[in-house]
């Protein structure tokens, strides 16, 4: 097993994701194409603990999915948030800082 | 030695005897009582943390709680005091709270001879000031506030004084000065009173650097912060210890002096007389402005054995501070910053007693001095509390209305005073006496700070004599509307105890008949090595004496007058123009500070200045210049060229923005696209940049 | 890459699920159905890290984010309401999905072209399982303090999330 085939197979995932997080209208897809890209990272930080022999990509990858967890915490409180505001989860009508 | 230091603090001993150096001394480890010594220390904050919290819901915002745990070291402490005496104890507990690096931090209590004595004398004082206080801050608008940071205080003043390592007192030394800081400041509403906390903690930091700095290196050196290390290292001849310890010593004593008000660190002092006057009993006066001189006392072994050269230092700053402080104390009409420069002046004996070299004198003048000092505090409080000003000029003939502050006072005074067979003569006179005999044993100058000591003690008389008979003497001169009247019970108690304290206080070491006191204090790990006369002196308490009373004799011709007006008094008491003026200023100490201060900032302010006139004469004079060319111009050069062409600039950037603006769509995606793209282009870069 | 090895079959097989569950999570029109597709590819993430030897972090993976993050999800779905079921509006008009799809394939193209430069076919050692005693060593020791902040993290988003999400009672 090469190492390659792992980092390709995570920034395959990772790119998915930034399609999602791109293409999505709805805040809670938005999130969930985020949740994608963290799981690309993880993989390849576990990947790469592996290749370098080194423990330390399992430690962050532990972190990555902390962090993760708070964020989709946060995140769905501000969606939750500006749902009852406006009546809508669509980040295309959030347009309040433009011109 | 080493045999001694460990066995005393093995915990776990029953009764653990050594040879004390010198004169033999068997330590016990005091048995239980020394190993529950820790809840005198926890108690008080105990009663902090509960009346933060539950104050408000408490009868008198938790002032009997705060009571009651400062009772229980009062009683703590004596008990301990008593069983010390009978047999001495040197018994040190400490709980591991954190291993850094090859340092252990730990919590120690340590009970031996010193702390004993600082814990009977904090109890004793804490419990006559705390129960006065009830009266005194009843209907204040922050009780609680002031009950919790009070009885903070009496925690933190007893972690510093049970401190078993150097951090740990450092920590105490913190915390004391935090709760200083809250207290001074309890009436903020004014901007004087929450400058003046201010202040003291400012002038506090300025000397702590230098503590911090002389904490850090023993602990580098000897690699463990425990005094018992530390001194033991001292003692020992430990070679990093032999190299550094005068500057340790110094910068030891730099910090002490912030704390103990030394000049030139004294300026701090008089101003904390803001915060309310049992405040002023307790901290400034009794307990927390004597950690400097605990501090040299805990420290003693290490000076006296690496340090040695520090000492002379320490005796002259005191020896300054004492008659610079006394002379201050004449001019004063606030009867409270009379008594905080006392107070400053008889630090200045302290300290200069333990510069001999005379532990022991050093530190039963704080005994004492704690006694008769908080006593006239608590005493200007009361008469304070029944005129309504801290003027002398408001107050006179007070000794009708008020009998029990009158006598009490007057007891006090004469104990500040030095009068005979009172508390301040025997203290003051050993004070004098070790400087006298460390004149003749190696230091020659003593001689000269033992006659600025005598001079002292004469000034010191003077002004007391002074603050008495304006305040008690002569006419009522206050609002004669309000007539005064005595303080309640539970005020005049702790002042009848305390006057008790200011007259037996002295009888605990009368040299050559009966030294209790020196047993107390010698009974300590690592002798200090203590310099003191045997018996008494006759030639220093003579001429000490008499200076006393001459001053109390030229005060009373001077400010006796019964009937006399205070406009005829003035007229007798005049001091020469500059000299007034000088002291009326603080020799402008304060003046001096903030000129420094003032020399940073000033030349930035000037040198802004300077640029600002540049700028504005370049403004004006091409403002000048414009308007000349102005005219010419708009008569000269066609018109309508020019306004077309600012006109085509002014639209082609109002079209260009119209243009971009639709870059800001507020669309989060959109941005996000942007940031991927440019990530992207950056990888790109990075590819050819790192490929080639 | 290396057809005789049974670990490829296996990797093969794992990527094609991953990828195909990825994709179909950012274009499903059925809200409900992207969050079951990433429970799908979560679990598949799990496993390929597994493979790679990192069994609690796969563990973990499956705990937090299949038990936990995926709930939260449907419950954010529900909670604003969503067409459970298909819906049209989910996503943008057609070109941005290409304008998407371009950024997201030249992404791809840079992490690829990156990875085989670096490391062409650098073969993974053969060793390679950590016991879970490593990493409880490893994170109470060396990585205390992060550990602590990421616990401190979690703390605040706890807070933040009800602060932000609690009504505000009528002024």
């Amino acid at each position: 097993m090469t190492i390659a085939q792992f980092a390709i197979l995570g920034g395959l995932l990772f790119s998915v994701g930034v399609y999602g997080v791109l293409v999505r209208r709805n805040a809670v897809l938005v999130l969930l194409s985020v949740e994608l890209m963290m799981t690309a990272v993880n993989i390849n930080l576990v990947a790469f603990g592996r290749f370098y022999d080194n423990i330390s990509g399992q430690i962050f990858s532990l972190f990555v999915i902390a962090v993760a967890a708070a964020e989709v915490g946060i995140g769905l409180a501000i969606v939750l948030l500006i749902f009852r505001n406006r009546s809508s989860a669509n980040v295309d009508e959030l347009d309040l800082l433009r011109w | 030695m080493v045999n001694l230091a460990t066995l005393a603090l093995s915990a776990g001993s029953l009764l653990a005897t050594a040879e004390e150096e010198g004169h033999g001394v068997e330590l016990s480890d005091g048995g239980l009582l020394a190993q529950y010594a820790w809840l005198m220390v926890v108690l008080p904050f105990v009663a902090a943390l509960f009346i933060t919290l539950y104050g408000k819901r408490t009868p008198r915002g938790g002032a009997w709680i705060a009571v009651g745990t400062v009772g229980f070291v009062l009683v703590y402490g004596l008990v301990l005091l008593i069983s010390h005496w009978a047999t001495p104890i040197a018994h040190t507990e400490n709980i591991n709270i954190a291993t850094i690096g090859q340092f252990d931090i730990e919590w120690g209590v340590v009970v031996d001879g010193l702390s004993i004595m600082m814990f009977f004398v904090v109890g004793a004082i804490a419990t006559a000031s705390f129960t006065y206080a009830v009266s005194y801050m009843e209907g204040d608008i922050r009780e609680t506030a002031f009950w919790a940071s009070f009885s903070l205080f009496a925690g933190a003043m007893l972690v510093l004084v049970s401190a078993a390592n150097i951090l740990q007192m450092l920590v105490g030394w913190e915390l004391v000065g935090l709760a200083s800081y809250l207290l001074i400041g309890h009436y903020w509403e004014e901007k004087e009173n929450s400058s003046a906390a201010m202040k003291a903690f400012l002038v506090n930091k300025v000397a702590d650097v230098g503590l911090i700095i002389g904490v850090l290196i023993p602990a580098l050196i000897v690699g463990s912060f425990r005094f018992h290390d530390i001194l033991g290292a001292a003692v020992e001849g430990n070679p990093g210890l032999v190299k550094y310890g005068f500057v340790i010593g110094l910068l030891l004593f730099i910090g002490a002096m912030g704390k103990s008000a030394q000049f030139p660190f004294h300026v701090w002092l008089p101003d904390a007389m803001a915060g309310p006057t049992p405040v002023s009993a307790l901290m400034h006066a009794a307990t927390m402005v004597t950690a400097g001189v605990y501090l040299l006392g805990r420290m003693f072994p290490f000076y006296n054995s690496v340090a040695i050269d520090v000492l002379p230092i320490v005796m002259w700053i005191g020896g300054i501070t004492m008659l610079i402080a006394g002379l201050l104390a004449i001019v004063q009409d606030d009867i409270k910053r009379v008594l905080a420069y006392s107070t400053v002046s008889q630090l200045g004996y302290m300290v200069a007693a333990m510069g001999a070299g005379a532990y022991t004198a050093g530190l039963f003048h704080l005994f004492t001095h704690a006694f008769f000092k908080s006593l006239l505090f608590l005493g200007a409080g009361s008469v304070i509390h029944a005129v309504h000003s801290n003027n002398m000029s408001d107050m006179g003939g007070l000794r009708k209305y008020m009998p029990t502050t009158f006598w009490t006072f007057g007891i006090g005074s004469l104990a500040l005073a030095g009068f005979p067979l009172l508390a301040g003569f025997f203290s003051k006179d050993e004070v004098l006496a070790s400087l006298n005999y460390a004149s003749s044993h190696g230091t020659p100058s003593a001689t000269f700070v033992m006659w600025i000591g005598i001079v002292t003690a004469f000034i010191t008389a003077f002004y007391m004599a002074r603050a008495v008979f304006l305040t008690f003497f002569g006419e009522y001169k206050g609002d004669p509307a309000h007539e005064p009247h005595e303080s309640p019970r539970l005020m005049t108690v702790p002042l009848q105890a305390l006057a008790v304290g200011a007259i037996v206080a002295g009888y605990f070491n009368v040299p050559g008949i009966f030294t209790p006191f020196t047993d107390w204090l010698s009974g300590r790990e690592f002798a200090p090595g203590d310099h003191h006369a045997e018996s008494f002196d006759i030639f220093v308490l003579v001429l000490g004496s008499l200076a006393g009373l001459i001053g109390i004799a030229i005060g009373y011709s001077f400010f006796f007058a019964d009937g006399e007006s205070q406009e005829a008094r003035d007229r007798r008491f005049r001091l020469p123009g500059p000299i007034h003026t000088l002291l009326v200023n603080k020799y402008y100490i304060d003046d001096f500070y903030m000129l420094i201060v003032n020399f940073i900032k000033r030349p930035l302010a000037n040198a802004a200045n300077w640029l600002n006139g540049l700028i504005d004469a370049a403004v004006s004079g091409t403002g000048i210049l414009m308007s000349v060319l102005g005219k010419f111009v708009y008569e000269g050069l066609d018109q309508r060229g020019i306004d077309a062409s600012i006109n085509a600039i002014g639209g082609g950037t109002g079209e260009a923005g119209g243009a971009l603006r639709y870059i800001q769509t507020g669309k989060v995606q959109q941005y996000a696209a942007v940031l991927f793209i440019g990530v992207l282009l950056l990888a790109v870069g990075f590819f050819i940049v790192t490929s080639r | 890459m290396d057809f005789s090895l049974a670990g490829n079959w296996v990797f093969l097989v794992l990527a094609v699920v991953i990828t195909a569950a990825a994709m179909y999570t950012v274009s499903t029109r059925n809200v409900v159905h992207a969050a079951l597709a990433l429970v799908t590819t979560m679990a598949t993430a799990a496993a390929i890290v597994i493979m790679l030897g990192g069994e609690f972090v796969g563990w973990v993976i499956v705990l937090v984010y299949i038990g936990a993050v995926v709930v939260l999800f449907l419950f954010g779905i529900m909670i604003t309401r969503a067409q459970v079921g298909k819906a049209t509006a989910l996503d943008h008009e057609g070109n941005v999905r290409v304008m998407a799809a371009v950024v997201a394939g030249l992404m791809f193209a840079a992490i690829t072209y990156g990875i085989v430069e670096l490391f062409g076919d650098a073969q993974l050692p053969e060793e390679g399982v950590v016991r879970t005693v490593d990493i409880a060593d490893s994170m109470f020791g060396r990585f205390v303090i992060p550990f602590e902040a990421v616990s401190f993290v979690l703390l605040a988003a706890l807070i933040g999330g009800i602060v932000l999400a609690r009504r505000d009672e009528e002024r």
